[in-house]
């Protein structure tokens, strides 16, 4: 058994408690727990509930209409998607970006960058860190943060708002735009967006850094709470800038084992089978990836997300995000680096630096240039991989001389931190649960682990078990619209 | 519309919002009313949803759904919806007609579980479907969710802009029919 608390050996004895849905999180994931008599915690799973198909269903589509329709996978971070599979586009019709093509690129992915971290910590986990994880339930959200501190919550709402804002005025909509295609871009800013956004950013960058000073208080004044939380020690992987800087949008790939050496660093990611291999365990629709570089699941797995960017980079470029995380490293001897709250701390340093790199590009003329797109050697294959809020990213398409998807696959952000997010969870089993009466302020400490790691749930594709079981599914009328049995053998039939 | 325009009811308002198989981009697009978000808080009080820890509905005046049916659990959630929910809204395509997840409806449902578990290429030696109780038994078929329980009101678009839903709860605080009109009826 390679993981404590996977697997309890008799879990036919045992007692079963379920977190179920998840909340505060994006997607659908739950929980369960198997208790022995004294409550001692036997086995702890995060379990994926939902099945998509997506990398199925897009294949005979038209490659253009990828990255409008990959989007639909993850309304939090439609823009991810969206960008992924237009670098992956690029190289399909061997374009390379026109100037303001990048940088309008760029400008969306960092508006969403900010958008995505501000709902996260303000509107999902900032309760939790305000009020305590025990706090009542009916306190314990963003409403509760409303009536309780209103100028903290506002901040948010208008962070998030900012965000949106940029992403509607370069993809055309808040929520599943269009702006990105093979190749360039179908727009850039007027003179006029271009002043309003610029109007507003240096309150943006203001507020991002009363964010970061939010956590590091708490940080400091919960010492050795925030340090030990869920607490424990992984491999991790993202991408950097060839110089080794933070670079969300592009770079090559670089990986530490979790002693802190160097696995593999600027590993060209259109080649990323050769280090990264998945799993897939009975009781998960989310796959389980691993460096296969290091061996199998159980050895090989690690962490991505705002946490191993911040730290894994050799430097922020830009100055106030760059100061953040100098003094992010060197808080406690190092100690926030491995911390699993330490994501959040991570993320708001993030974001303070999406602002300012949104503030650079405001100050670029290329954003309000004409040329958008290239054309270039049309190619077969494209591999799209960006830093996506939560993660590393990939998409990676076959494309046939019909232009038809002929295969497909994604790995998104979530998966990778899936073997994270239940080590996680159970070491705050161990910490917090084990032996006791639980109650709900006590589950909840489960659920601030997991949203530690920002998950989106809803990108993980997933499957089918073998249970014998009949679904029936009927109108509203009374009528069966639809019937559906699986057998013992894990054949299913539709009647 | 504003809101000085609704007068404040002697109680607030419980409304219950879930996500079933959507992509949370019609939750994004509701919380795109940005700060009006205060305002609304004025007249309603949150039951189950994606931002509070409630997890199951109670008794409730508004529930909003997101997403389509495309699994056991998604029947039993959208069924305990309109049992507690005076008014029911499908809010986005994929609640209204299925939307994109129900692309997958022209496939075999076990040829993409194998695609996708067992002979996808970059996996572990010996993969299988997962398979356990814990998991949801899939549906063959992704179906909006006026096929399984009676829906009172449909707001289209993917998603329905934060406009848009900001206009359809404002008439229906107010107690008028919700007529969203030019601009804010759109379908992508
Ligand atoms: S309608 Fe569109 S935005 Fe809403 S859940 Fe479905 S795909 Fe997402």
């Amino acid at each position: 058994m390679p993981f404590a608390l996977e697997t309890a050996p008799h879990p036919e004895t045992l007692k079963r408690v379920a977190i179920e849905p998840v909340s505060r999180v994006e997607g659908h994931g739950k929980v369960t727990l198997l208790l022995d008599d004294n409550n001692h915690v036997q086995q702890v799973r995060l379990h994926i509930t939902e099945f998509r198909g997506f990398e199925k269903f897009i294949e005979g589509r038209p490659y253009w209409e990828v990255p409008v329709m990959v989007q639909r996978l993850c309304g939090i971070c439609p823009v991810s998607h969206h960008l992924a599979a237009s670098k992956a586009m690029d190289m399909i019709v061997g374009a390379t970006l026109t100037p303001t093509a990048e940088k309008i690129r760029r400008l969306m992915h960092y508006g969403q960058m900010l958008q995505s971290h501000a709902l996260h910590f303000f509107h999902l986990s900032s309760p939790d860190l305000l009020f305590g994880f025990d706090s009542p339930v009916a306190q314990r959200n963003i409403v509760g943060v409303i009536a309780a501190h209103p100028e903290i919550a506002k901040k948010g709402v208008f962070l998030r708002k900012y965000g949106q804002e940029i992403i509607r005025m370069t993809a055309g909509k808040r929520v599943h735009g269009t702006g990105s295609l093979p190749g360039g871009v179908n727009k850039s800013l007027t003179a006029e967006e271009r002043a309003t956004l610029q109007k507003d950013i240096y309150q943006m960058i203001a507020w991002s850094r009363d964010a970061v000073q939010l956590i590091k208080g708490l940080f400091a004044q919960n010492l050795d709470y925030y340090n030990s939380f869920g607490r424990f020690s992984a491999h991790s992987m993202g991408l950097v800038r060839a110089d080794g800087a933070m670079d969300l949008y592009h770079g090559g790939l670089r990986a530490r084992r979790a002693d802190g050496s160097t696995l593999f660093d600027h590993f060209d990611y259109s080649r990323y089978w050769d280090v990264i291999a998945e799993d897939v365990k009975s009781w998960s629709y989310m796959k389980f990836p691993y460096l296969c570089p290091i061996g199998s699941s159980d050895t090989g797995w690690y962490r991505v997300g705002p946490l191993t960017r911040v730290t894994q980079c050799d430097f922020i470029p830009t100055p106030l995000a760059d100061k953040e995380r100098d003094e992010f490293m060197a808080f406690d001897n190092g100690s926030a680096t491995g911390a699993t709250l330490g994501y959040h701390w991570a993320r708001m340093i993030e974001m303070l630096h999406a602002a300012e790199v949104i503030k650079d590009l405001l100050h670029d003329d290329d954003i309000c240039g004409k040329d958008l797109m290239a054309t270039g050697q049309r190619q077969e294959r494209g591999v799209g991989v960006i830093e996506a809020p939560r993660g590393t990213l990939i998409h990676h398409y076959r494309v046939d001389e019909n232009d038809q998807i002929v295969r497909a696959n994604l790995i998104v952000s979530t998966t990778h931190n899936n073997q994270a997010m239940n080590e996680a969870i159970r070491v705050v089993a161990k910490q917090y649960l084990d032996g006791r009466e639980l109650t709900e302020g006590l589950l909840n400490h489960i659920e601030v682990a997991i949203r530690c790691f920002d998950p989106c749930l809803s990108c993980a594709t997933h499957a089918l078990g073998k249970m014998p079981l009949e679904i029936e599914l009927i109108d509203a009328d009374g009528m069966t619209l639809d019937l559906l049995t699986r057998d013992a053998h894990g054949h299913c039939q539709r009647l | 519309m504003s809101t000085a325009a609704v007068a404040a009811p002697p109680r607030k308002l419980r409304v219950a919002t879930t996500s079933l198989a959507g992509c949370f981009g019609c939750h994004m697009s509701f919380l795109d009313i940005d700060e009006r978000l205060l305002d609304l808080l004025e007249f309603v009080e949150f039951d189950r949803s994606p931002i509070t820890d409630i997890k199951h509905c109670g008794p409730c005046d508004i529930g909003i759904i997101e997403g389509g049916v495309c699994n056991a659990e998604n029947v039993h959630v959208l069924r305990e919806f309109r049992a507690n929910c005076k008014i029911l809204i499908a809010m986005g395509a994929c609640s209204v007609n299925g939307g994109l997840p129900a692309q997958r409806n022209n496939l075999d449902l076990r040829d993409i579980l194998v695609a996708v578990y067992v002979t996808e290429t970059g996996l572990a030696r010996g993969t299988q479907i997962p398979n356990d109780p814990e998991l949801p038994l899939p549906l063959n078929q992704v179906h909006p969710i006026h096929e399984i329980v009676t829906v009172d009101y449909f707001l289209p678009g993917c998603p329905p802009s934060g406009d848009a839903i900001w206009k359809f709860l404002t008439d229906l605080l107010a107690g008028h029919t919700p007529h969203l009109g030019h601009g804010l009826i759109h379908y992508d």
